[in-house]
């Protein structure tokens, strides 16, 4: 009955999935295809009992690298996922893309493709799977943050949170956004993927020489060099890596603020 | 090292611009945590702006912060030792920002306290030694930094050194060390520095590898606060995580405040081939059936039904006030005490606790980022532990409107502890409390509790023991096995069921004497383990177990009542020791062995043992704080 580490991350993120579906009228999970949201997925099955309680929201750019979008059509058809696929439609008939700023591509396909799936639905919270060592902003979340109707987040005004007790009282019209895997880092993730066999889009694994280490959009995320080709073999990289793995995200290296301006404006 | 640790939490407090930031930048520099190109960067942004280089910008990542100079909320980062892996909050220190401080240090297992060689001690390194006790925490090193702008003065080093382990001793924390600290240059933080040759102790890094890690709940009661009831399919599963103690399939839990009860029909999991489990401990959040269809709710806490919850419709507690709004008697709040919430009524401001100088304020209302002790009464009734007795039972924080506005820890409350049978009577509070009768007796009451084999001599040791304090004024009596059995259990015999009643009237007896502000020696046999610890259960702050371990040889050579040869003949069934078991403890407060020792001497152990643990210091009665 001793707890390693995962048992009690484990433990953790399904205690904070339990409260969100308790304590919250209307939540969605996003799914960005990506390994955190696939071990988020999975943890919710287990605070479940094998169930995905509330739907599962994709939000599309339309940029995406393909396999993403193969690997989340076959995946929820094998575990029935309540699947809710969004996009911000007038921006892409617009033709929006990184060529007018990443920055900007980021808020019209992401951000505001989000707010707009959220509006359509009604959902009063998302929960998400950032976590604090992905980066200095969202080492700064808290479990349960609190978003304006704009969705906009005052990272100078956060509400307390300790104890485990979340703030779940708001005013009307309050967004939340709920991080079950904010205490989890990279290694924790891949270590948990292999000890529960969990799925991933197998461009994460090296091939000639180079993989993906962060999956976003194609025009913007860069494969890093590595020979890791296994769960393992990933696990062994990351122990000895110095690189940040946000590296190949190329929106986050605009500007010195980019990342904090992104998601001051509602970005994940 | 094995990866499978989970990361010590280290919380970094101290006054603004005492150089936390400062610290943990070179730090993370130290043990190499530090993505590369990090160094380059910041040297970069400072070379752009013209200003030295600075180690804070590292932690210091978002651009209002680094405009304004001051770190702005909790930044959790990770680094590692050749001992553990650390996760390291910086928690900033400027006063507006309290709450922040409060959200990263409440889940710190130790802290590092920053103070500044030059400005000393300020305010906010007192409000976050204090808050840091507070919260729970009881390792606490210091860093006394910039001690390149006092020139590495060992006289400048102890007076700060002095200054706040004096302040820190005054609320009852022992620095595990005071390490004198340049964090910009690196001194003394990985290694020991050629500038202080004076000082012997350990590095930071040393210091904080000397930090012992938190240990599970697992050995206190259980406690598994109901978070939610799910019916997806045809189980009914009730959801929660186990906040201390174990639980196994079969187990009678007991839900408080209802005090319904039923049996662990499974504990449910989901996740491939795994075999069930059959038990689960502390930590774990877990799915349970039940095997009757009893009412349970969100916020209910279950419990074994020999060890529950304490049920009370009020509430002593100190707390922490962040709400704009002052608390003041009258107001309402609601509390959330684990899973469950209360509306609750402030009847009474005890006291306010200036946390500069720990001077007690009659006051009519609490102020934002005030301290102070209050009076709750509740419409429902609260299941709840003391602090001291379980942490994570014994706090609870306070809503107002949507917001958090306050954290609280449960003071122990005279006649707390209800038995189930009894959920409908409410505590009612004595307008003495424990700490006006410590500070008029001069000593804190408590139970001393004799266990050993017939003979072994308890009641000589403590009759003497009762004259000696007697002498000296205390208020102290003695509980006699032979004599209670003339009144209060004459209706008792020496069946195990029998003693084990003897033992808990007994029990109840000593506690109440206890409360009462006096020192209660007990002397009897009391041969099983689970009456004893019944005992303890009733306020097991206040009991003390002392085993005379005088061995059977010993006894029955003394054998000063004729039993052991009587019982030696047949004369007696269920004679301890001979034909009925003596358990003796496993980790007593004390071990009096009397083999081969006078009484004199067994007697002064034991007054020793009562003096240091139950005599009032100069200091606390003076200051009459801290009981």
């Amino acid at each position: 009955m001793t707890m390693n580490d995962l048992d009690a991350l484990e433990s953790q993120s399904v205690y904070i999935l339990r409260e969100a579906f308790n304590r919250l009228d209307k939540i969605a999970m996003l799914w960005s295809i990506g390994k955190d949201s696939n071990v988020m997925l999975w943890l919710a099955r287990k605070a479940f009992f094998g169930h995905v309680p509330f739907p599962v929201v994709h939000v599309d750019t339309h940029h995406k690298i393909p396999e993403m979008i193969e690997f989340r059509d076959r995946v929820a058809k094998e575990w029935s996922l309540p699947l809710i696929i969004g996009e911000n439609a007038a921006a892409l008939a617009a033709g929006v893309g990184p060529h007018q700023g990443r920055v900007e591509c980021c808020t019209a396909l992401k951000t505001d493709g989000l707010k707009q799936v959220l509006a359509a639905h009604g959902f009063t919270g998302v929960i998400a799977g950032i976590r604090r060592d992905e980066e200095g902003t969202r080492a700064k979340e808290r479990v349960f943050s609190p978003r304006t109707e704009e969705a906009g987040w005052d990272f100078k005004d956060q509400p307390p949170e300790f104890w485990d007790q979340f703030k779940t009282d708001f005013a009307p019209g309050t967004h939340l956004r709920i991080h079950p895997l904010l205490a989890w880092t990279e290694i924790d993730v891949w270590r948990y993927i292999q000890r529960e066999s969990i799925p991933v889009v197998d461009i994460y694994f090296a091939k000639n020489g180079r993989r993906y280490r962060s999956l976003g959009c194609a025009p913007c995320t860069g494969s890093v060099a590595s020979t890791a080709s296994t769960v393992a073999e990933i696990i062994e990289e990351l122990e000895t890596t110095r690189v940040s793995e946000r590296s190949g995200r190329a929106q986050d290296q605009e500007s010195e603020d980019a990342f904090e301006r992104l998601r001051a404006g509602g970005y994940m | 090292m094995s990866t499978t640790a989970s990361p010590m939490k280290i919380v970094v407090v101290g006054h603004v611009d005492h150089g936390k930031s400062t610290l943990v930048g070179r730090v993370l520099h130290e043990t190499g945590a530090l993505p590369e190109g990090k160094v380059e960067y910041v040297k970069d942004v400072c070379d752009k702006r013209g200003m030295p280089f600075e180690w804070a910008f590292v932690m210091d990542a978002l651009q209002a912060e680094r405009d304004q100079g001051i770190t702005i909320d909790t930044a959790q980062i990770r680094f590692r030792t050749e001992a553990r892996p650390y996760v390291i909050i910086d928690a900033p220190g400027h006063k507006e920002f309290l709450k922040n401080m409060i959200s990263g240090a409440a889940s710190a297992e130790a802290a590092v306290l920053v103070i500044d060689a030059h400005e000393g001690v300020q305010e906010q390194s007192r409000r976050h030694g204090y808050l840091l006790h507070l919260l729970g925490l009881r390792q606490i090193a210091v860093a006394v930094n910039k001690m390149d702008l006092v020139d590495f003065g060992e006289a400048r080093f102890e007076e700060v050194k002095a200054e706040i382990v004096a302040y820190l001793n005054s609320i009852g924390v022992q620095p595990t060390h005071v390490i004198p600290v340049a964090a910009r240059g690196g001194a003394n933080i990985a290694t020991n520095a050629a500038e202080t040759p004076w000082y012997t102790g350990p590095s930071v890094l040393g210091a904080l590898d000397g930090f012992a890690p938190s240990k599970p709940a697992n050995d206190l009661a259980l406690r598994l606060p109901v978070q939610d009831v799910y019916k997806f399919d045809e189980r009914r599963i009730i959801a929660g995580r186990i906040e201390s103690g174990r639980l196994k399939v079969g187990d009678t839990l007991v839900f408080a405040p209802t005090g319904k009860s039923a049996r662990i029909a499974s504990i449910e999991s989901w996740g491939g081939d795994r075999v069930a489990a059959v038990a689960a401990g502390a930590g774990q959040s877990v799915g349970i059936t039940l095997d009757e269809q009893i009412f349970v709710e969100r916020g209910q806490i279950a419990s074994l039904a020999e060890d529950g919850p304490s049920l009370s419709h009020t509430l002593k507690a100190r707390l922490f006030w962040l709400g704009r709004e002052a608390l003041k008697v009258g107001n309402r709040y609601k509390l959330k005490l684990a899973t469950a919430e209360h509306v609750v009524e402030v009847t009474a401001i005890e006291r306010v606790i200036d946390v500069e100088d720990l001077a007690n304020h009659q006051g009519a209302e609490v102020g934002r980022n005030a301290v102070a002790e209050v009076l709750f009464r509740a419409k429902t009734p609260i299941a709840y532990d003391s602090f001291i007795a379980n942490p994570r039972l014994g706090r609870f924080v306070l809503v107002e409107n949507y917001d958090i506005v306050g954290g609280g820890v449960i003071a122990e409350v005279e006649g707390e502890r209800l038995d189930h049978k009894s959920a409908n009577i409410t505590v009612v509070h004595h307008k003495v409390d424990a700490e006006g009768r410590a500070l008029a007796n001069g000593h804190r009451g408590g139970v001393v509790w004799l266990t050993g084999l017939s003979g072994a001599g308890k009641s000589t040791i403590s009759m003497e023991v009762e004259r000696q304090l007697f002498l000296k004024g205390w208020q102290v009596t003695v509980l006699d096995g032979d004599n209670v059995r003339h009144g209060l259990c004459s209706d008792l015999g020496f069946s195990p069921e029998d003693r084990a009643e003897n033992i808990r009237r007994v029990g109840e007896t000593a506690h109440l004497f206890a409360e009462a502000g006096m020192l209660v020696i007990t002397a009897f046999i009391s041969p099983y383990r689970s009456d004893r610890d019944r005992v303890r259960g009733i306020r097991p702050d206040a009991f003390h177990e002392v085993h005379v371990a005088t061995t059977l040889e010993e006894c029955e050579r003394r054998d000063p009542k004729g039993l052991y040869r009587k019982a030696r003949g047949g004369g007696i069934v269920e004679f301890t020791g001979i034909t009925a078991p003596y358990e003796p403890p496993l980790v007593p407060e004390l071990s009096l062995p009397t083999d081969g020792r006078s009484v004199d001497e067994s007697v002064a152990e034991l007054l020793r043992y009562i003096e240091r643990t139950f005599a009032l210091s100069t200091r606390e009665q003076a200051v009459g704080w801290g009981l």
